[in-house]
């Protein structure tokens, strides 16, 4: 009898702790939703009809595609912007993940003279906050040629260049991927380039695809050195150069609805890609921080 | 075992080497034929002798490389580092017609002059190379070996050599695109370069520690009680942004995978999505929401809870809350993601005994979930530490380090972070000389704290693991 009354007494204790538990989870994710949802409400309302600036409601009085029509307009390079980022992330996920390979693969497998003196200098070398260099850089471009008209290469080239130091996770990884097999496949003859094509990187796609992601989602956020170098010169800029304007500027008013449609337009592809390759990108982040 | 000892160790090893590298050098030069003493002057010659046609090229090239570089650019900005120029450009008006005389440009002075000295130190590497090669000829010989030939070495770069064939181009783009800059930046740090010195109308110069001096002079004029202010919230922003962040992702991980709760994937989903959507979206649109005309003001006025807009972006200590706030919004996908993982690993048993002797949930979480976590997380704890230092995105989306104050010197607002002060003195005030040094200050913090916690990080000191 005191036996059931405990086990009763317990699971009326779960259900509450779980009812509240159900609680928090709710209010939580329409507390994460809530900016996303008004983001798409923002986009529909008209500029014609209604008003295009901050108003105090959230759902619009009348549902229009203004907004969405105007980036598509002779009068606003949204297009440009649209694909430059496009542009630039794409090279950026495949060269990035290219150099990340690289030397993630030569510092996991090999042991060369000076390998612990350039990953210390990499380690030091990444404790100077990367916005410090940001003149010497662009005057580096601009002796090439790589800024406002030529700004998008320019961009792709510098952050390329310096990917390799972001090996940690990829390195990682293939320390997991068995020696053995490389010893395998050298008694078989194989050169190391061999090895490394056929056996090594096909054992790798988790992390490439980890890798690739994290390069192509980071240049929709660039913006501080993407406006750097495209001074001026607005068909260099990219989506978050161009947007951000119509929310800090004054010259803008009224430009807000059109920001949040430029918004969900950029969110909806990244997010969509994003949700796709969610399990390799979970693999890596867990990875990452176990490995440190 | 000291640390000085170890460096004075270090330092020993190196002369030691430096020592056994000039006896070589003698020894190959003294013992060499003919050829090989060729070499020392003319790069690869002994090579090409032997028929090392590849090898014997590219020394060559190497050489005569170095010395037009030198001739025709190198000498004259080497020359000019002690000084950084002496005649700026400018206009003589005193002709009929007004010309620009061309003058020095300290910036390309400092900039091509560390170039020039890295490419000097390059050579008298590759020179030694060249040296100790011909020392291996020689002995080779000697022994009735055979010499690698040209395909030979080809094959290396695919097979034994394939690790240098992989990371030359990762080197080459570290080296031009952020040990130079940085290296000409640290140089800057000890100059005059601001908005009166822009060169080439107005050459800037070393000044030695000045810069340093105004850092952490309190006056007036002096950036100190703004550094320390700025330093200060860098530091607050930086623990709350990590702990907290750190604390309720957990949390957060632990509710969905409670034992008895449904839909976990629906709740993930929902709370990763925002990690999807790129930051200056959501970023901007929260700033908005927040705004005086915002959606959050314009709910309570209506609502009647509040007479008047709350200055959420316009008063300090509002702004830093509501900053730290929204970046837990941000935060917690990222570690609720990581926690998941982790948690899952923790082994059942470990729970399942802790239970049979009575404990409960709070007492679990201390004594294994805690710890365990704690543990593998350690070195994620540290980096996202000093990542949060320098978190540019999240300060300069939502309130680009304002509100600005007539007590801060250099633009400075209370929310700015050191890193979103030196983008305001690079970008608003041209300051470089201050911006080289707050660049240098934030390395500093930086380091002084990698240093500290990674030796005290329980997962470093014992790595046999968890027990």
């Amino acid at each position: 009898m005191a036996k059931t009354n405990k086990t009763r007494s317990k699971s009326f204790h779960n259900k509450v702790s779980n009812t509240i538990t159900y609680i928090v989870l709710i209010l939580m994710s329409i507390i994460w939703l809530f900016p996303f949802v008004g983001l798409v409400f923002q986009s529909f309302r008209s500029y014609a009809t209604e008003y295009g600036g901050m108003v105090s409601y959230i759902i619009p009085k009348a549902f229009s595609w203004d907004n969405y029509a105007y980036l598509f307009s002779e009068e606003c390079s949204f297009v440009r912007w649209y694909l430059n980022t496009l542009i630039i992330a794409f090279s950026v996920a495949v060269l990035n993940t290219i150099m990340i390979l690289c030397v993630a693969y030569a510092l996991s497998r090999s042991r060369f003279k000076g390998r612990n003196f350039m990953m210390q200098l990499w380690l030091i070398l990444g404790m100077f906050p990367g916005f410090l260099t940001m003149i010497c850089l662009y005057f580096l471009l601009k002796q090439i040629g790589l800024t406002q008209a030529g700004a998008i290469p320019g961009l792709i080239l510098v952050t390329v260049a310096s990917a390799g130091m972001k090996y940690y996770v990829s390195k990682g990884y293939l320390d997991t991927v068995p020696k053995a097999l490389d010893e395998s496949a050298r008694i078989d003859g194989a050169s190391n380039a061999r090895i490394a094509l056929t056996i090594i990187l096909p054992l790798a796609k988790p992390i490439i695809i980890y890798t690739a992601l994290e390069a192509f989602m980071a240049p929709w956020c660039d913006y501080v050195f993407a406006s750097y170098v495209a001074f001026g010169y607005s068909d260099s800029y990219n989506v978050a150069v161009a947007l951000q304007r119509w929310v800090w500027t004054n010259d803008y008013q009224g430009f807000f609805t059109r920001f949040c449609a430029g918004g969900v337009l950029v969110a909806i592809p990244v997010t969509i890609l994003f949700m796709c390759l969610q399990k390799y990108y979970v693999e890596g982040v867990t990875g990452g921080a176990v490995k440190g | 075992m000291g640390k000085e000892s170890k460096l004075s160790a270090n330092i020993q090893n190196m002369f030691s080497n430096i020592g056994k590298n000039v006896k070589e050098i003698g020894v190959t030069f003294t013992e060499g034929d003919w050829k090989t003493k060729v070499s020392f002057l003319i790069m690869g010659f002994g090579q090409l002798m032997h028929k090392q046609f590849l090898r014997g090229i590219v020394f060559l090239a190497v050489e005569i490389l170095f010395l037009y570089y030198m001739i025709s650019f190198g000498a004259k900005y080497l020359a000019g580092i002690p000084t950084l120029g002496t005649t700026a450009t400018y206009v003589d008006k005193s002709g009929v017609v007004p010309v620009t005389v061309y003058g020095d440009n300290s910036f390309l002075i400092l900039l091509y002059g560390i170039l020039t000295i890295f490419v000097i130190i390059a050579f008298v590497y590759l020179w030694r190379v060249n040296v100790r090669q011909n020392r291996q000829i020689q002995t080779y010989l000697a022994q009735g070996r055979k010499l690698p030939t040209s395909k030979e070495d080809l094959y290396s770069l695919i097979n034994e050599n394939f690790d240098k064939t992989l990371l030359a181009l990762p080197n080459l783009g570290v080296f031009v695109f952020i040990i130079l800059p940085i290296i000409f930046m640290i140089c800057v740090a000890f100059t005059n370069f601001d908005a009166d010195h822009q060169p080439p109308a107005a050459l800037f110069s070393w000044t030695g520690f000045a810069n340093f001096k105004n850092l952490f002079s309190i006056g007036s004029a002096g950036f100190g009680s703004t550094f320390f202010t700025v330093l200060g919230w860098t530091l607050v922003w930086a623990f709350f942004a990590t702990f907290l962040n750190y604390f309720l992702g957990m949390g957060v991980a632990i509710m969905i995978n409670k034992k008895g709760i449904k839909f976990k994937k629906l709740w993930r989903t929902i709370l990763v999505m925002t990690i999807a959507i790129p930051q200056f979206v959501s970023l901007l649109y929260v700033y908005k929401m927040f705004a005086n005309d915002g959606l959050v003001n314009g709910y309570l006025l209506k609502w009647g809870l509040i007479d008047n807009f709350i200055p959420f972006w316009s008063n300090a200590t509002y702004a830093r809350i509501l900053i730290i706030i929204i970046n837990v919004w941000i935060g917690i996908p990222y570690m609720m993601l990581m926690a998941t993982g982790i948690l899952m690993n923790i082994p059942e048993d470990l729970y399942e005994s802790a239970r049979i002797d009575g404990a409960n949930g709070f007492q679990m979480f201390m004594k294994i979930t805690l710890p365990y976590m704690l543990f593998i997380t350690g070195p994620y704890l540290l980096t996202s530490f000093t990542g949060n230092l320098n978190n540019f995105n999240v300060i300069f989306l939502l309130t680009q380090g304002n509100p600005k104050s007539m007590d801060l010197v250099g633009g400075a607002g209370y929310t700015d972070l050191l890193i979103t002060w030196l983008y305001k003195l690079t970008i608003n005030d041209t300051n470089y000389r201050m911006a080289a040094v707050i660049g240098i200050m934030v390395f500093v913090v930086t380091a002084v704290i990698s240093l500290v916690v990674y030796r005290i990080l329980p997962s470093v000191k014992d790595e046999e693991g968890f027990q």
